[in-house]
């Protein structure tokens, strides 16, 4: 992502339009709003060239939502969206609450929801599109004053209620994102985000401005539903993570806490052991002699973070650059899903043009910025949330010392003996396909054919009957590494096809594919099949599995990989099944 | 004189704002340009030529001044008539 997006202004997007979106990867976007969309779609698609992406956008004339959703032979449904925006806004739902009666009125957030329950349910009828479903800015009409607060019958009380009960509806439906204005206009401030005589004019409910913060936060929502989102933070430590410097200040006088301008990094602290709790792995790049910069983790009772928040912990007097290729050694995350936060613009600047695909955001001067700036860049988008993320930085403290125990081994047979991995094997179920969806979104490297699936989508895989379905963790002496691979076979006359074939990458070189690989062939002969097959789909970030089936033994059909069952040859597998 | 003078100032700034917003360098303006001749200048533009007008004079309009313009001389004499008052 272009380091300077934050300072894109309408224009600048607008102009965008006319660069040439070839080569972009494309995705099919339809706009549905009951106020002018014109704007909003200018932008997006503008948008959409900062971040490489070709929306095609389709968009009707604004008030048609319904007849677009209701009418199965629309052209919504023809231009085959990957998403549809739909986008009430909250000026037009204040006069359709100004026209409702009393009890209307008290009904008023009730009925919407059962109107878009209805509205979302015959969006999924007729297509696989997510929807992404604008909440409402909270505009206070005041009719009651601060006393709306305790009366059913105002605005701002079935407002508050109506997007409360949106996100429940949108738990509901896995198909539904909330795109969250209502914060984007708080950020900004509703004088930002509205310009009246537009909206007199030509009934534009977003001022110019706030439609860039618009078309980044949809863009945001979709990237992370296309793979594309941040996994690990790192942070440097002296007047990043405290104030002052740890070598020469010492532990008693840099400021965290109470002490002088303490509260700033504090804040900060607070947010990253916040992240790092929702599943974003921590990891400090910091130049100093390593136990000066570990002793306030350990010692400073101010200290929000711990050892045990960090993932991976490297301070020394290397270049930031190395630092960081050793930390990308050990995660096996792509580039671009890292951050990489520093208060000196010197080591931004370096980490930048080494590696443009991380992501530098310029920090504010003042540290007393540094959250709220942090905070509206909306970093660390995701497009689900798992109990497993909650665990991830124990998984990569493991893999540290995986990493220490393969070094006493001088074979590779041999350390993989010694891991002692064990991995139970089942169809997906209830309690797994919420990670494997999850799954089907991160992975980027071990993937083979990078086919995207909901957890709606994998509902339908697993009861639908034409597909067999594979989920495997692992287990070794150092802990649990969860479920860790998945595989999605369809059922085609006498073969398997490997519709979805994914591993996650903190599990590459343990033997998982040869084990995978056998229960493909046990379960292809338990139901009768002769023959599997599997694609190769490449995209810029697998080309570790471009020799996948080739390394396996399959031989090359037309565009794909056959393996006949009967000349399947095992292979030496170091994992047993649970 | 020195109207006429703040006027070719204000005309002048104000034709940049068209070739910027509009993506053409060949927009010559005068006092009775209107919409109608020029082609990029269509009701969606006009929202971004009013809002860059407003940032780079640092004013705003109302939303009747923007329907009552007629042509570009009015708008640019809507302006001066805004940095006049902002003294």
């Amino acid at each position: 992502m272009n380091q300077l997006i934050m300072d894109l202004d309408f224009l600048s997007l607008k102009k965008n339009l006319k660069k040439d979106f070839s080569g972009l990867k494309t995705l099919n976007l339809a706009i549905l709003g009951d106020s002018s969309t014109q704007l909003l779609h200018q932008a997006i698609k503008g948008f959409g060239y900062e971040i490489q992406l070709n929306f095609q956008i389709y968009e009707t004339d604004y008030g048609q939502i319904d007849q677009e959703v209701y009418n199965t032979s629309s052209e919504l449904y023809k231009s085959n969206p990957n998403f549809i925006v739909i986008f009430h806004s909250a000026q037009k739902l204040l006069s359709k609450f100004y026209e409702s009666s009393d009890t209307a009125k008290k009904d008023f957030a009730a009925n919407h929801i059962q109107y878009l329950n209805n509205l979302f349910n015959k969006v999924k009828e007729n297509t696989n599109a997510k929807i992404l479903y604008f909440n409402f800015i909270e505009i206070n009409d005041f009719v009651f004053g601060n006393y709306g607060n305790k009366v059913q019958t105002s605005f701002i009380f079935q407002l508050r209620k109506l997007n409360y009960k949106l996100m429940n509806l949108s738990i509901e439906h896995s198909n539904v994102f909330i795109n969250d204005i209502s914060s984007l206009s708080n950020q900004e401030g509703f004088r930002y985000s509205f310009d009246p005589k537009m909206y007199v004019n030509a009934d534009m409910v977003f001022s110019l401005d706030f439609l860039v913060k618009v078309a980044k936060n949809t863009a945001d929502i979709i990237l992370s539903q296309i793979g594309r989102f941040k996994k690990c933070l790192i942070l440097d430590l002296d007047n990043t993570m405290w104030g002052g410097i740890i070598g020469d200040d010492g532990i008693d006088n840099i400021h965290i806490g109470d002490l002088g301008i303490g509260r700033a990094f504090t804040s900060l602290q607070a947010w990253s052991k916040q992240l790092k709790q929702r599943g974003i792995i921590l990891a400090v790049c910091s130049k100093n002699t390593e136990y000066v910069a570990k002793e306030p983790f350990v010692k400073h009772p101010d200290m929000l973070l711990k050892l045990e928040d960090i993932s991976i912990f490297v301070a020394n007097w290397e270049s930031k650059v190395d630092n960081i290729k050793y930390i990308q050694s050990i995660l096996n995350i792509g580039f671009d899903s890292m951050v990489f936060l520093d208060d000196n613009p010197y080591e931004r600047g370096i980490v930048r043009n080494e590696f443009p695909e991380i992501l530098v955001p310029e920090l504010p001067e003042d540290p007393s910025d540094y959250i709220g700036f942090l905070i509206n860049l909306n970093l660390f988008e995701t497009a689900s949330f798992s109990e497993e993320d909650a665990e991830r930085t124990k998984l990569y403290q493991e893999e540290s010392k995986r990493v220490d125990l393969k070094k006493t081994y001088t074979s590779e047979t041999e350390y993989l003996i010694h891991l002692k991995m064990t991995s139970e094997v089942k169809a997906f179920d209830n309690f797994t396909i919420p990670r494997v969806a999850q799954l089907t979104q991160r992975s980027n490297q071990f993937n083979l054919r990078t086919i995207r699936y909901s957890e709606s989508d994998i509902m339908e895989i697993t009861s639908c009957g034409e597909y067999l379905t594979l989920s495997f963790d692992l287990n070794d002496k150092f802990g649990n590494y969860g479920l860790i691979s998945a595989v999605i076979l369809k059922k085609i006359q006498d073969y398997l096809f490997i519709d979805t074939w994914i591993m996650s990458c903190r599990v590459i070189k343990r033997g998982m594919e040869e084990f995978v690989l056998k229960k493909i062939v046990d379960i292809a002969n338990e139901y009768g099949f002769t023959k599997i097959v599997g694609e190769y789909i490449p995209t810029p970030k697998n080309g570790i599995v471009k020799d996948h089936f080739l390394n396996l033994g399959f031989v090359p059909g037309d565009n794909n990989w056959v393996l006949h069952v009967n000349n399947y040859k095992p292979l030496k597998i170091y994992i047993d099944e649970k | 004189m020195k109207n006429n003078e703040e006027f070719n100032y204000v005309i002048k700034k104000v034709n940049a704002i068209f070739n910027d917003v509009l993506e053409n360098d060949d927009i010559k303006i005068n006092y009775e340009t209107t919409v109608k001749d020029i082609d990029e200048w269509d009701s969606l533009s006009h929202i971004a030529l009013v809002v860059s007008i407003e940032k780079s004079f640092q004013i705003r309009f109302t939303a009747k001044e923007i329907q009552d313009f007629k042509n570009v001389g009015e708008m640019c004499e809507g302006i001066l008539l805004k940095l006049g008052n902002k003294k």
